[in-house]
C-alpha cells in the first residue's frame, strides 16, 4: 500500500483526510482509489480532460511526477504520494 | 427598506451584507480566503450559489437551500470531444455567469473557454449546450478578452418567452437562441468593434455585459468595450449611446431598471489602455432618456485619486437602491438612485460581483 499525504489546504475541504494507505500502481489509478474512498477530490486535483491542474504538484518518493496529461508514473507498494499545491502569494 | 440585502462575491470569499435599523450590517461571511466570481440569490428557487474560482483545485459550484448551509455540486465539465481550439481538449476555466429557468427547475452557467451549461435539475448536473458550442463561428472567430479563450459573462432568459434566450460573450457578441438553445445566431447589427480589420464584423464583437429592463423585455443595454448600446427590439438592431464628450463610454457594468426602459447606470473607466477611474475620480453615469444623456452622479463618492474600476457584475440596483463594488474593495450605496452615495466599506477585497437580494 503507498501512502498518501495531503497538503493541509486541501484538508479543508475534505475534513476527514488523515493519513490514506492507498492499493495502486500509477498515480492515476491512486487519484480514482482516493476519490472513491472521498468524493470529488479528483476534481481538485484533476481538470476536465483528467489532466494535473496547473498549480498542483504530485511527488512520489520524492520525485515530481512526469507525465501531468494521464499520470501514469508508476507506484509501488510503500510508495510515499505526497500531493501539494504550488505556493503563491496574494 | 429593512431586510434587503447585498451578496458580494470577492477574491476573498463570499461577503452578505443587510440592511437593518437604517445601516448596513456585515451579516455572513463564507468561503473565506477563496475568490468568488459570481455570487447570486435566485428568488423563483430560493436558492442561493457561489461560483467558485479556487485557483489552485479549480473551478466549484456551491448552493444553499437556506442561505447558511453550503453544498458543493459537480462543476460543469466539458465532454471529451469538446475542444477549446484545435488540439486543446476543453476544461472549465472560470464560472462567469448564470440565469434560471422562472417555469421549470433549469439553470444555466456560461464559462470559459465559452461553453454555455444546462442543468434540468436545479444544479445537480450539467449538459454543455452542443448548439452554441458547435456554431460554425466559434473556432475562427471566437477569442479571449483578457482571458485565454472566449468566455459568456451573461445569460438573459426571456420573462415572457421561455423560448428565447440571449448570451453574451466575450469576445464574440451577442447570441440569440429562440428555440430554447436548439439553434444560435449572432445579434451583432449596430455594435462596433474598432479593434478589429473589420469593426462591423458579425461576430468578434465584445460586450462587456448585457441587461434587460424586465418590464420592457425588448430593450436592451450593453456596456461594450467600444461604447454603450442599447437595443428596443431584443437585439435585432444596436444604437450606441455613448457620450460623445463625457465619460460615459468605456466600462464593464451596466444596470438597467427593471420598470424604466430608459433608465441604466454605468461606471466609467478611462479607456482599453489606461483601465483606471476617469480622470482618477470615481464617477456613476445614469441615464434617464435612453442614453441621449446622461448624469454624472458623485456626491459622496471621493474626490481622488481613485484607480477604481468596477466589474462587470459588480453594479446592481433594486427599486431602492443602487450598489456597486470596486477592484479596490471599496462598496458604496445610494438610496436616492444615485444622488447621494454612502460607503458601504473601504476595506474589503476585490469585488468580483455585487447584488441585492430579499429573500422574504
Amino acid at each position: 500500500m503507498a501512502q498518501v499525504y495531503i497538503t493541509s489546504n486541501l484538508k479543508r475541504f475534505f475534513k476527514d483526510i488523515d493519513q490514506i494507505s492507498i492499493a495502486c500502481t500509477t498515480v492515476q489509478e491512486g487519484i480514482e482509489r482516493l476519490d472513491q474512498e472521498h468524493q470529488g477530490i479528483q476534481s481538485y486535483l484533476l481538470d476536465d480532460t483528467g489532466a494535473l491542474r496547473k498549480h498542483v504538484n504530485i511527488f512520489v518518493n520524492g520525485t515530481m511526477v512526469q507525465d501531468r496529461k494521464t499520470l501514469r508514473d508508476k507506484v509501488a507498494a510503500k510508495d510515499k504520494i505526497h500531493i501539494i499545491q504550488a505556493l503563491s502569494g496574494g | 427598506m429593512d431586510n434587503v440585502n447585498i451578496l458580494l462575491g470577492t477574491r476573498k470569499g463570499l461577503l452578505v451584507y443587510q440592511y437593518h435599523h437604517n445601516k448596513w450590517h456585515l451579516r455572513d461571511v463564507f468561503f473565506e480566503g477563496i475568490p468568488v466570481t459570481l455570487a447570486h440569490f435566485d428568488p423563483i428557487k430560493k436558492t442561493w450559489w457561489a461560483l467558485l474560482d479556487h485557483g489552485h483545485w479549480g473551478c466549484k459550484v456551491h448552493r444553499s437551500m437556506n442561505g447558511k448551509d453550503w453544498e458543493e455540486l459537480p462543476a460543469p465539465i466539458y465532454p471529451e470531444n469538446a475542444f477549446a481550439k484545435e488540439g486543446v481538449r476543453a476544461s472549465t476555466r472560470l464560472l462567469w455567469a448564470f440565469a434560471s429557468d422562472p417555469s421549470s427547475d433549469a439553470i444555466w452557467m456560461g464559462t470559459e473557454p465559452g461553453g454555455l451549461f444546462k442543468s434540468e435539475s436545479n444544479g445537480r448536473d450539467f449538459i454543455l449546450n452542443q448548439a452554441l458550442w458547435n456554431h460554425p463561428s466559434r473556432m475562427e472567430h471566437w477569442f479571449g478578452g483578457g482571458r485565454d479563450y472566449a468566455a459568456i459573462h451573461s445569460i438573459l432568459l426571456h420573462p415572457d418567452n421561455p423560448n428565447n434566450i440571449l448570451v453574451g460573450i466575450s469576445c464574440a457578441g451577442v447570441f440569440e437562441s429562440t428555440d430554447a438553445g436548439l439553434h444560435w445566431r449572432p445579434i451583432n447589427n449596430g455594435l462596433k468593434a474598432d479593434f478589429l480589420p473589420n469593426p462591423n464584423a458579425e461576430v468578434g464583437q465584445d460586450p462587456h455585459l448585457l441587461v434587460r429592463c424586465q418590464a420592457k423585455p425588448d430593450v436592451l443595454w450593453q456596456q461594450n468595450h467600444c461604447g454603450i448600446f442599447r437595443s428596443t427590439n431584443g437585439g435585432r438592431n444596436w444604437e450606441e449611446v455613448s457620450e460623445t464628450n463625457g465619460p460615459a463610454k468605456f466600462g464593464f457594468a451596466i444596470a438597467a431598471d427593471a420598470e424604466d426602459p430608459d433608465v441604466a447606470f454605468v461606471v466609467p473607466a478611462v479607456s482599453d489602455e489606461n483601465r483606471i477611474a476617469v480622470g482618477k475620480e470615481l464617477i456613476v453615469c445614469r441615464t434617464r432618456d435612453g442614453g441621449k444623456t446622461w448624469d454624472r452622479l458623485q456626491n459622496g463618492l471621493p474626490k481622488g485619486p481613485s484607480f477604481d474600476i468596477v466589474y462587470r457584475h459588480a453594479l446592481d440596483l433594486n427599486r431602492e437602491w443602487v450598489a456597486f463594488g470596486t477592484t479596490t474593495g471599496n462598496v458604496y450605496v445610494s438610496s436616492n438612485s444615485g444622488e447621494e452615495w454612502t460607503c458601504l466599506s473601504n476595506h474589503l477585497p476585490m469585488v468580483n460581483s455585487l447584488e441585492f437580494f430579499d429573500a422574504n
